[in-house]
Protein backbone atom coordinates (compact mmCIF):
# COMPACT_ATOMS: atom_id res chain seq x y z
CA UNK A 1 0.00 0.00 0.00
CA UNK A 2 3.03 2.14 -0.46
CA UNK A 3 1.76 4.02 -2.91
CA UNK A 4 -1.64 5.04 -1.10
CA UNK A 5 -1.62 8.41 1.05
CA UNK A 6 -0.71 8.14 4.59
CA UNK A 7 -3.31 7.71 7.01
CA UNK A 8 -1.86 7.50 9.95
CA UNK A 9 1.75 8.43 11.22
CA UNK A 10 3.32 8.08 14.39
CA UNK A 11 6.69 9.17 14.76
CA UNK A 12 9.18 8.18 18.10
CA UNK A 13 6.29 7.59 20.75
CA UNK A 14 7.57 7.31 24.30
CA UNK A 15 5.24 6.87 27.07
CA UNK A 16 6.51 6.41 30.75
CA UNK A 17 4.89 5.87 34.14
CA UNK A 18 7.30 7.23 36.65
CA UNK A 19 10.55 5.28 36.29
CA UNK A 20 8.53 2.75 33.91
CA UNK A 21 9.06 3.56 30.63
CA UNK A 22 6.32 1.57 28.97
CA UNK A 23 6.76 2.72 25.30
CA UNK A 24 10.64 3.41 23.92
CA UNK A 25 10.16 5.55 20.97
CA UNK A 26 7.62 3.43 18.34
CA UNK A 27 7.38 5.06 14.69
CA UNK A 28 4.91 3.49 12.27
CA UNK A 29 3.02 4.83 9.00
CA UNK A 30 -0.32 3.20 8.03
CA UNK A 31 -1.24 4.11 4.49
CA UNK A 32 -4.53 4.35 3.60
CA UNK A 33 -6.30 0.79 3.30
CA UNK A 34 -3.90 -0.57 5.40
CA UNK A 35 -4.40 -3.46 8.10
CA UNK A 36 -1.58 -3.51 11.02
CA UNK A 37 -1.60 -6.16 13.53
CA UNK A 38 -0.26 -5.34 16.94
CA UNK A 39 1.20 -8.15 18.39
CA UNK A 40 3.24 -8.65 21.61
CA UNK A 41 3.13 -10.42 25.30
CA UNK A 42 1.34 -8.68 27.92
CA UNK A 43 3.70 -5.57 29.30
CA UNK A 44 4.79 -4.89 25.57
CA UNK A 45 2.92 -1.86 25.36
CA UNK A 46 0.36 -2.63 22.59
CA UNK A 47 -2.67 -0.97 24.33
CA UNK A 48 -0.45 1.84 25.54
CA UNK A 49 0.49 2.58 21.86
CA UNK A 50 -2.83 2.49 21.23
CA UNK A 51 -4.42 4.38 23.47
CA UNK A 52 -1.52 7.14 22.93
CA UNK A 53 -2.80 7.73 19.91
CA UNK A 54 -6.37 9.35 20.52
CA UNK A 55 -4.09 10.39 23.43
CA UNK A 56 -6.59 8.32 26.31
CA UNK A 57 -3.25 8.49 27.31
CA UNK A 58 -0.62 11.27 27.00
CA UNK A 59 2.51 10.26 26.00
CA UNK A 60 5.87 11.58 27.08
CA UNK A 61 7.30 12.56 23.73
CA UNK A 62 6.37 11.83 19.92
CA UNK A 63 4.39 13.19 17.23
CA UNK A 64 1.06 11.79 15.60
CA UNK A 65 -0.39 12.68 12.13
CA UNK A 66 -3.60 11.71 11.09
CA UNK A 67 -4.18 12.22 7.43
CA UNK A 68 -2.47 15.48 6.62
CA UNK A 69 -3.12 16.81 9.83
CA UNK A 70 -0.88 16.48 12.99
CA UNK A 71 -1.65 17.17 16.23
CA UNK A 72 -0.21 20.05 18.14
CA UNK A 73 1.55 18.90 21.49
CA UNK A 74 2.66 21.04 23.97
CA UNK A 75 4.28 19.39 27.86
CA UNK A 76 1.75 19.55 30.22
CA UNK A 77 2.34 19.97 34.28
CA UNK A 78 3.33 16.14 34.79
CA UNK A 79 5.73 16.17 31.81
CA UNK A 80 3.56 14.15 29.79
CA UNK A 81 2.29 15.75 26.07
CA UNK A 82 -1.32 17.17 26.29
CA UNK A 83 -3.22 18.67 23.29
CA UNK A 84 -2.11 22.45 22.35
CA UNK A 85 -5.79 22.96 21.50
CA UNK A 86 -8.79 20.81 23.01
CA UNK A 87 -11.05 21.64 19.46
CA UNK A 88 -8.30 19.87 17.33
CA UNK A 89 -8.16 17.17 19.79
CA UNK A 90 -11.50 16.41 19.46
CA UNK A 91 -11.98 17.04 15.46
CA UNK A 92 -8.92 14.28 15.26
CA UNK A 93 -10.51 12.39 17.82
CA UNK A 94 -13.70 12.36 15.86
CA UNK A 95 -11.61 10.90 12.69
CA UNK A 96 -10.35 7.94 15.00
CA UNK A 97 -12.51 5.31 15.73
CA UNK A 98 -12.21 3.32 18.99
CA UNK A 99 -13.05 -0.23 19.65
CA UNK A 100 -12.34 -0.87 23.56
CA UNK A 101 -12.14 -4.47 24.93
CA UNK A 102 -14.75 -3.87 27.26
CA UNK A 103 -16.97 -2.33 24.87
CA UNK A 104 -17.78 0.42 26.86
CA UNK A 105 -21.37 0.72 25.99
CA UNK A 106 -23.37 3.84 27.55
CA UNK A 107 -25.68 1.23 30.17
CA UNK A 108 -28.56 3.93 30.35
CA UNK A 109 -29.25 4.21 26.04
CA UNK A 110 -30.65 2.05 24.37
CA UNK A 111 -28.49 0.00 21.53
CA UNK A 112 -30.06 2.81 18.71
CA UNK A 113 -29.02 5.67 20.99
CA UNK A 114 -25.89 4.67 21.77
CA UNK A 115 -24.73 4.55 17.87
CA UNK A 116 -26.25 7.98 17.21
CA UNK A 117 -24.92 9.94 20.05
CA UNK A 118 -21.68 10.38 18.61
CA UNK A 119 -22.89 11.78 14.98
CA UNK A 120 -25.61 13.76 16.49
CA UNK A 121 -23.55 15.41 18.86
CA UNK A 122 -20.52 15.59 17.63
CA UNK A 123 -20.54 15.86 13.81
CA UNK A 124 -23.94 17.21 14.31
CA UNK A 125 -25.69 15.21 11.95
CA UNK A 126 -29.62 15.45 11.84
CA UNK A 127 -30.98 12.43 14.22
CA UNK A 128 -33.12 10.87 11.00
CA UNK A 129 -30.25 10.68 9.10
CA UNK A 130 -28.02 9.25 11.84
CA UNK A 131 -31.03 6.71 12.66
CA UNK A 132 -30.82 5.18 8.78
CA UNK A 133 -27.11 5.16 9.14
CA UNK A 134 -27.24 3.56 12.62
CA UNK A 135 -30.12 0.38 10.93
CA UNK A 136 -27.49 -0.32 8.31
CA UNK A 137 -24.88 -0.79 10.90
CA UNK A 138 -26.82 -2.75 12.96
CA UNK A 139 -28.00 -4.53 9.68
CA UNK A 140 -23.95 -5.29 9.28
CA UNK A 141 -23.11 -6.55 12.60
CA UNK A 142 -26.47 -8.77 12.75
CA UNK A 143 -28.45 -7.13 15.31
CA UNK A 144 -30.91 -4.97 13.59
CA UNK A 145 -33.64 -6.75 16.27
CA UNK A 146 -31.87 -5.66 19.09
CA UNK A 147 -32.28 -1.92 18.11
CA UNK A 148 -34.38 -0.76 20.98
CA UNK A 149 -32.68 -3.59 23.57
CA UNK A 150 -29.89 -1.75 26.70
CA UNK A 151 -26.32 -2.96 26.35
CA UNK A 152 -27.67 -5.10 29.98
CA UNK A 153 -29.40 -7.14 27.66
CA UNK A 154 -26.70 -8.53 25.15
CA UNK A 155 -24.40 -10.67 25.29
CA UNK A 156 -20.44 -9.64 25.19
CA UNK A 157 -20.21 -10.86 22.05
CA UNK A 158 -23.37 -8.58 20.97
CA UNK A 159 -21.97 -6.10 22.98
CA UNK A 160 -19.09 -5.71 20.83
CA UNK A 161 -20.77 -5.41 17.91
CA UNK A 162 -23.07 -2.91 18.89
CA UNK A 163 -19.15 -1.22 19.77
CA UNK A 164 -18.17 -1.34 16.55
CA UNK A 165 -21.24 -0.17 14.84
CA UNK A 166 -21.18 2.96 17.14
CA UNK A 167 -17.72 3.25 15.89
CA UNK A 168 -18.37 3.26 12.09
CA UNK A 169 -21.07 5.16 12.49
CA UNK A 170 -18.42 8.17 12.96
CA UNK A 171 -16.99 7.35 9.61
CA UNK A 172 -13.39 7.55 10.95
CA UNK A 173 -10.47 7.64 9.03
CA UNK A 174 -8.76 5.43 10.98
CA UNK A 175 -9.59 2.46 13.37
CA UNK A 176 -8.24 1.21 16.34
CA UNK A 177 -9.20 -1.96 18.06
CA UNK A 178 -8.03 -2.59 21.12
CA UNK A 179 -7.91 -6.49 21.43
CA UNK A 180 -11.56 -6.52 20.21
CA UNK A 181 -12.17 -10.78 19.89
CA UNK A 182 -11.28 -11.52 23.34
CA UNK A 183 -14.98 -11.00 24.19
CA UNK A 184 -16.75 -13.02 20.95
CA UNK A 185 -18.32 -16.14 21.62
CA UNK A 186 -15.85 -17.83 18.84
CA UNK A 187 -18.12 -18.54 16.46
CA UNK A 188 -18.90 -14.50 16.22
CA UNK A 189 -14.79 -13.99 15.50
CA UNK A 190 -15.42 -15.32 11.66
CA UNK A 191 -18.48 -12.71 11.22
CA UNK A 192 -16.81 -9.96 12.83
CA UNK A 193 -13.51 -10.86 10.40
CA UNK A 194 -15.97 -10.93 7.68
CA UNK A 195 -16.89 -7.09 8.38
CA UNK A 196 -13.61 -6.04 9.03
CA UNK A 197 -12.40 -7.41 5.42
CA UNK A 198 -14.87 -5.22 4.01
CA UNK A 199 -14.85 -2.24 5.76
CA UNK A 200 -10.74 -2.42 4.51
CA UNK A 201 -12.29 -2.91 1.39
CA UNK A 202 -14.07 0.16 1.17
CA UNK A 203 -10.07 2.06 2.32
CA UNK A 204 -10.66 1.98 6.04
CA UNK A 205 -7.12 1.89 7.99
CA UNK A 206 -7.30 -0.23 10.59
CA UNK A 207 -4.52 -1.02 14.24
CA UNK A 208 -5.51 -3.97 15.64
CA UNK A 209 -4.19 -4.82 19.06
CA UNK A 210 -4.82 -8.92 19.01
CA UNK A 211 -3.71 -12.12 20.64
CA UNK A 212 -5.59 -13.63 17.86
CA UNK A 213 -2.66 -15.37 15.60
CA UNK A 214 -4.77 -16.51 12.31
CA UNK A 215 -6.67 -13.33 12.59
CA UNK A 216 -4.26 -11.35 12.52
CA UNK A 217 -2.77 -13.63 10.03
CA UNK A 218 -5.05 -13.82 8.02
CA UNK A 219 -6.15 -9.66 7.38
CA UNK A 220 -3.16 -8.16 8.12
CA UNK A 221 -1.29 -6.19 5.48
CA UNK A 222 1.83 -5.21 7.91
CA UNK A 223 2.19 -7.57 11.30
CA UNK A 224 4.03 -5.52 13.86
CA UNK A 225 5.44 -7.21 17.24
CA UNK A 226 6.14 -5.45 20.28
CA UNK A 227 8.86 -6.13 22.89
CA UNK A 228 9.66 -4.50 25.73
CA UNK A 229 8.25 -1.19 24.66
CA UNK A 230 9.84 -1.23 20.99
CA UNK A 231 9.26 -2.58 17.65
CA UNK A 232 10.56 -6.40 17.81
CA UNK A 233 9.85 -6.90 13.85
CA UNK A 234 7.44 -5.43 11.34
CA UNK A 235 6.47 -6.66 8.01
CA UNK A 236 4.18 -8.71 6.24
CA UNK A 237 2.07 -11.42 8.22
CA UNK A 238 4.07 -13.87 5.86
CA UNK A 239 7.65 -12.98 7.13
CA UNK A 240 6.25 -11.83 10.62
CA UNK A 241 4.99 -15.39 11.22
CA UNK A 242 6.29 -17.74 9.11
CA UNK A 243 9.94 -16.27 8.99
CA UNK A 244 10.52 -13.90 11.73
CA UNK A 245 14.66 -12.76 12.00
CA UNK A 246 14.03 -11.60 15.62
CA UNK A 247 14.99 -14.98 17.82
CA UNK A 248 11.68 -13.28 20.25
CA UNK A 249 9.96 -13.84 17.70
CA UNK A 250 10.85 -16.70 17.04
CA UNK A 251 10.30 -17.97 20.52
CA UNK A 252 6.75 -16.15 20.77
CA UNK A 253 5.19 -17.67 17.41
CA UNK A 254 6.67 -21.56 18.50
CA UNK A 255 4.56 -20.97 22.04
CA UNK A 256 1.67 -19.51 19.98
CA UNK A 257 1.06 -22.16 17.71
CA UNK B 1 -56.69 9.89 80.58
CA UNK B 2 -59.15 9.74 77.89
CA UNK B 3 -58.58 9.78 74.19
CA UNK B 4 -60.22 13.03 72.46
CA UNK B 5 -61.08 11.96 68.87
CA UNK B 6 -63.18 14.59 68.23
CA UNK B 7 -60.29 16.88 68.37
CA UNK B 8 -58.12 15.26 66.26
CA UNK B 9 -61.38 15.51 63.53
CA UNK B 10 -61.85 19.06 64.48
CA UNK B 11 -58.14 20.53 64.17
CA UNK B 12 -57.35 18.05 61.02
CA UNK B 13 -58.04 20.29 58.65
CA UNK B 14 -55.54 22.59 60.56
CA UNK B 15 -52.97 20.55 60.63
CA UNK B 16 -53.64 19.34 56.75
CA UNK B 17 -52.97 22.85 56.55
CA UNK B 18 -49.37 22.58 57.89
CA UNK B 19 -48.76 19.59 56.34
CA UNK B 20 -48.78 21.89 52.87
CA UNK B 21 -46.98 24.24 54.13
CA UNK B 22 -44.29 21.58 55.10
CA UNK B 23 -44.26 19.98 51.54
CA UNK B 24 -44.38 23.47 50.19
CA UNK B 25 -40.99 23.92 52.13
CA UNK B 26 -39.48 20.35 50.91
CA UNK B 27 -40.02 21.29 47.37
CA UNK B 28 -38.96 24.66 46.78
CA UNK B 29 -36.11 24.08 48.97
CA UNK B 30 -35.47 20.25 47.32
CA UNK B 31 -35.40 22.04 43.77
CA UNK B 32 -33.02 25.24 44.48
CA UNK B 33 -31.00 22.61 46.80
CA UNK B 34 -30.90 20.42 43.51
CA UNK B 35 -29.92 23.64 41.24
CA UNK B 36 -26.97 24.38 43.57
CA UNK B 37 -25.76 20.91 44.37
CA UNK B 38 -25.11 20.29 40.33
CA UNK B 39 -22.73 22.71 39.69
CA UNK B 40 -21.19 21.91 43.11
CA UNK B 41 -20.89 18.34 42.72
CA UNK B 42 -18.99 19.38 39.46
CA UNK B 43 -16.65 21.38 41.31
CA UNK B 44 -15.74 18.68 43.75
CA UNK B 45 -15.24 15.95 41.00
CA UNK B 46 -13.19 18.50 39.64
CA UNK B 47 -9.01 17.45 39.33
CA UNK B 48 -8.38 20.96 39.94
CA UNK B 49 -7.13 21.61 43.54
CA UNK B 50 -8.95 25.73 42.76
CA UNK B 51 -12.12 24.46 41.51
CA UNK B 52 -12.77 21.66 44.74
CA UNK B 53 -11.63 24.36 47.15
CA UNK B 54 -15.20 26.68 47.19
CA UNK B 55 -17.51 23.77 47.36
CA UNK B 56 -15.48 21.65 49.78
CA UNK B 57 -15.50 24.55 52.20
CA UNK B 58 -19.61 24.94 51.65
CA UNK B 59 -20.11 21.17 52.11
CA UNK B 60 -17.68 20.77 55.06
CA UNK B 61 -19.44 23.88 56.91
CA UNK B 62 -23.76 23.20 56.06
CA UNK B 63 -23.22 19.11 56.74
CA UNK B 64 -20.91 19.70 59.90
CA UNK B 65 -23.34 22.04 61.70
CA UNK B 66 -26.67 21.32 62.54
CA UNK B 67 -29.59 22.52 61.19
CA UNK B 68 -31.18 24.66 63.79
CA UNK B 69 -28.19 26.92 64.21
CA UNK B 70 -28.37 26.92 60.21
CA UNK B 71 -31.76 28.15 60.34
CA UNK B 72 -31.85 30.44 63.42
CA UNK B 73 -27.73 32.18 61.97
CA UNK B 74 -30.35 33.14 58.75
CA UNK B 75 -33.58 33.91 60.35
CA UNK B 76 -31.82 35.63 63.66
CA UNK B 77 -28.50 36.32 62.30
CA UNK B 78 -28.85 38.08 58.96
CA UNK B 79 -30.96 40.76 60.59
CA UNK B 80 -27.92 41.91 62.85
CA UNK B 81 -26.41 43.65 59.85
CA UNK B 82 -27.24 47.03 59.01
CA UNK B 83 -26.84 46.66 55.59
CA UNK B 84 -29.16 43.84 55.21
CA UNK B 85 -31.64 45.20 56.87
CA UNK B 86 -31.17 48.18 54.02
CA UNK B 87 -30.57 46.12 51.36
CA UNK B 88 -33.42 45.07 48.72
CA UNK B 89 -33.46 41.91 50.12
CA UNK B 90 -34.88 43.08 53.35
CA UNK B 91 -38.30 42.60 52.11
CA UNK B 92 -37.61 38.71 51.40
CA UNK B 93 -34.94 37.90 54.66
CA UNK B 94 -37.44 39.59 56.88
CA UNK B 95 -39.67 37.01 56.54
CA UNK B 96 -39.87 33.10 58.86
CA UNK B 97 -40.96 31.57 55.62
CA UNK B 98 -37.97 32.51 52.86
CA UNK B 99 -35.14 32.42 55.98
CA UNK B 100 -36.12 28.74 56.54
CA UNK B 101 -36.35 28.02 52.65
CA UNK B 102 -32.53 29.95 52.30
CA UNK B 103 -31.33 27.64 55.19
CA UNK B 104 -32.78 24.31 53.83
CA UNK B 105 -32.35 24.74 50.41
CA UNK B 106 -28.10 25.50 51.68
CA UNK B 107 -28.54 22.58 53.67
CA UNK B 108 -29.44 20.35 51.24
CA UNK B 109 -27.58 21.88 48.44
CA UNK B 110 -24.55 20.38 50.64
CA UNK B 111 -25.90 17.16 51.28
CA UNK B 112 -26.71 16.69 47.65
CA UNK B 113 -23.92 17.99 46.12
CA UNK B 114 -21.80 15.15 48.13
CA UNK B 115 -24.40 12.31 46.63
CA UNK B 116 -23.97 13.54 43.00
CA UNK B 117 -19.86 13.70 43.47
CA UNK B 118 -19.85 10.19 44.26
CA UNK B 119 -22.54 9.30 41.52
CA UNK B 120 -20.00 11.36 39.07
CA UNK B 121 -17.17 9.60 40.49
CA UNK B 122 -18.85 6.37 40.59
CA UNK B 123 -20.06 6.14 36.76
CA UNK B 124 -16.93 3.58 34.76
CA UNK B 125 -14.02 5.48 33.13
CA UNK B 126 -14.43 3.07 30.26
CA UNK B 127 -18.10 5.14 29.21
CA UNK B 128 -16.41 8.56 30.03
CA UNK B 129 -13.53 7.01 27.49
CA UNK B 130 -15.63 6.02 24.86
CA UNK B 131 -17.11 9.44 25.07
CA UNK B 132 -13.59 11.02 25.16
CA UNK B 133 -12.60 8.74 22.00
CA UNK B 134 -15.84 9.65 20.25
CA UNK B 135 -14.64 13.48 20.18
CA UNK B 136 -17.19 14.98 22.70
CA UNK B 137 -16.42 18.27 24.21
CA UNK B 138 -16.66 18.21 27.92
CA UNK B 139 -19.43 20.18 27.72
CA UNK B 140 -21.58 17.51 25.66
CA UNK B 141 -20.01 15.08 28.01
CA UNK B 142 -21.81 16.43 30.69
CA UNK B 143 -24.69 17.04 29.08
CA UNK B 144 -25.65 13.79 27.12
CA UNK B 145 -23.57 11.32 29.29
CA UNK B 146 -22.21 12.31 33.14
CA UNK B 147 -24.93 13.67 34.25
CA UNK B 148 -27.77 11.37 33.05
CA UNK B 149 -25.49 8.54 33.99
CA UNK B 150 -24.91 10.36 37.26
CA UNK B 151 -28.58 11.29 38.54
CA UNK B 152 -29.69 7.44 37.58
CA UNK B 153 -26.99 6.58 40.17
CA UNK B 154 -27.70 8.87 42.98
CA UNK B 155 -31.50 8.97 42.63
CA UNK B 156 -32.14 6.04 45.19
CA UNK B 157 -29.50 7.86 47.60
CA UNK B 158 -31.19 11.10 46.63
CA UNK B 159 -34.98 9.73 47.73
CA UNK B 160 -33.17 8.66 51.06
CA UNK B 161 -32.07 12.94 51.16
CA UNK B 162 -35.22 14.31 50.61
CA UNK B 163 -37.15 12.65 53.51
CA UNK B 164 -34.52 13.39 55.99
CA UNK B 165 -34.94 17.08 54.41
CA UNK B 166 -38.90 16.80 54.92
CA UNK B 167 -38.30 15.13 58.84
CA UNK B 168 -35.88 18.28 59.26
CA UNK B 169 -38.32 20.83 57.69
CA UNK B 170 -40.04 20.08 61.32
CA UNK B 171 -37.48 22.87 62.68
CA UNK B 172 -38.83 25.36 60.96
CA UNK B 173 -41.62 25.52 63.53
CA UNK B 174 -38.97 27.11 65.61
CA UNK B 175 -38.86 30.31 64.12
CA UNK B 176 -42.94 31.12 64.32
CA UNK B 177 -44.00 28.78 60.60
CA UNK B 178 -46.92 26.73 61.21
CA UNK B 179 -45.89 23.68 59.16
CA UNK B 180 -47.14 20.05 60.67
CA UNK B 181 -44.64 20.65 63.55
CA UNK B 182 -46.04 24.11 64.30
CA UNK B 183 -49.25 23.68 63.48
CA UNK B 184 -49.80 20.57 65.86
CA UNK B 185 -48.05 22.91 68.50
CA UNK B 186 -50.28 25.66 68.21
CA UNK B 187 -53.27 23.51 68.30
CA UNK B 188 -51.95 21.98 71.61
CA UNK B 189 -51.27 24.64 72.99
CA UNK B 190 -55.17 25.48 72.67
CA UNK B 191 -56.82 22.10 73.64
CA UNK B 192 -54.06 20.44 75.47
CA UNK B 193 -54.13 16.84 73.48
CA UNK B 194 -50.55 16.13 73.07
CA UNK B 195 -50.92 12.72 72.42
CA UNK B 196 -53.63 12.75 70.00
CA UNK B 197 -52.14 15.87 68.18
CA UNK B 198 -47.85 14.74 67.90
CA UNK B 199 -49.73 11.23 67.15
CA UNK B 200 -51.63 12.41 64.03
CA UNK B 201 -48.82 14.72 62.60
CA UNK B 202 -46.70 11.73 62.90
CA UNK B 203 -48.78 9.87 60.69
CA UNK B 204 -49.05 12.25 58.18
CA UNK B 205 -45.27 12.66 58.47
CA UNK B 206 -45.82 8.68 57.62
CA UNK B 207 -47.76 9.52 54.95
CA UNK B 208 -45.93 12.14 53.49
CA UNK B 209 -42.80 10.18 53.08
CA UNK B 210 -44.95 7.32 51.69
CA UNK B 211 -45.43 9.64 49.50
CA UNK B 212 -41.92 10.65 48.25
CA UNK B 213 -41.16 6.84 48.16
CA UNK B 214 -43.27 6.29 45.54
CA UNK B 215 -41.94 8.97 43.72
CA UNK B 216 -38.78 7.73 43.74
CA UNK B 217 -39.62 4.29 43.09
CA UNK B 218 -41.53 5.65 39.71
CA UNK B 219 -38.59 8.05 38.97
CA UNK B 220 -36.26 5.36 39.31
CA UNK B 221 -38.36 2.80 37.33
CA UNK B 222 -38.43 5.42 34.92
CA UNK B 223 -34.87 6.85 35.02
CA UNK B 224 -33.04 3.67 35.61
CA UNK B 225 -35.15 1.46 33.24
CA UNK B 226 -31.98 -0.26 31.69
CA UNK B 227 -32.05 -2.06 35.24
CA UNK B 228 -35.40 -3.33 34.73
CA UNK B 229 -35.97 -3.81 31.19
CA UNK B 230 -36.45 -6.87 29.75
CA UNK B 231 -35.90 -6.82 25.66
CA UNK B 232 -39.28 -8.27 25.20
CA UNK B 233 -41.33 -5.24 24.25
CA UNK B 234 -40.30 -1.83 23.22
CA UNK B 235 -40.39 0.68 25.92
CA UNK B 236 -43.94 2.83 26.21
CA UNK B 237 -42.08 6.52 26.08
CA UNK B 238 -39.69 5.97 23.20
CA UNK B 239 -39.17 8.23 21.14
CA UNK B 240 -41.37 8.00 17.58
CA UNK B 241 -38.51 8.69 15.81
CA UNK B 242 -35.86 5.77 16.92
CA UNK B 243 -39.12 3.08 16.13
CA UNK B 244 -39.44 0.42 13.63
CA UNK B 245 -42.92 -0.36 12.34
CA UNK B 246 -41.97 -4.04 11.72
CA UNK B 247 -40.17 -4.51 14.99
CA UNK B 248 -42.12 -2.22 17.27
CA UNK B 249 -45.74 -2.79 17.34
CA UNK B 250 -47.55 -2.67 20.42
Amino acid sequence: MANAPTALVLNDIHKSYGDLAVLKGVSLTAYDGDVISILGSSGSGKSTLLRCINLLENPSRGEITVGDESLDLKPGKDGNLVAVNRKQLEQMRARIGFVFQNFNLWPHKTILENIIEAPTQVLKQPKAEAIARAEQLLEKVGLADKRNAYPDNLSGGQKQRVAIARTLAMDPQVLLFDEPTSALDPELVNEVLAVMKELAEEGRTMLIVTHEMRFAKDVSSQVIFLHQGQIEEMGPPDQVFNHPKSKRVQEFMASHS
Amino acid sequence: MTWEWDVIWKYFPRLLEGAWLTMELVLISGLIGIALAVPLALMRASSRTWVKALPFAYIYFFRGTPLLVQIFLVYYGASQFEAVRESLLWPVLKQPYWCAIIAFSLNTAAYSAELFRSAIQAIPTGEIEAAEAMGMSKSVQIRRIIMPRAFGIALPAYGNEVILMLKGSALASTITLLDLTGMARTIIARTYTPLEMFLAAGFVYLAISALIIALFRFMEYRFNRYQYYHHSNTPDDLDPQLRDPHIDQK
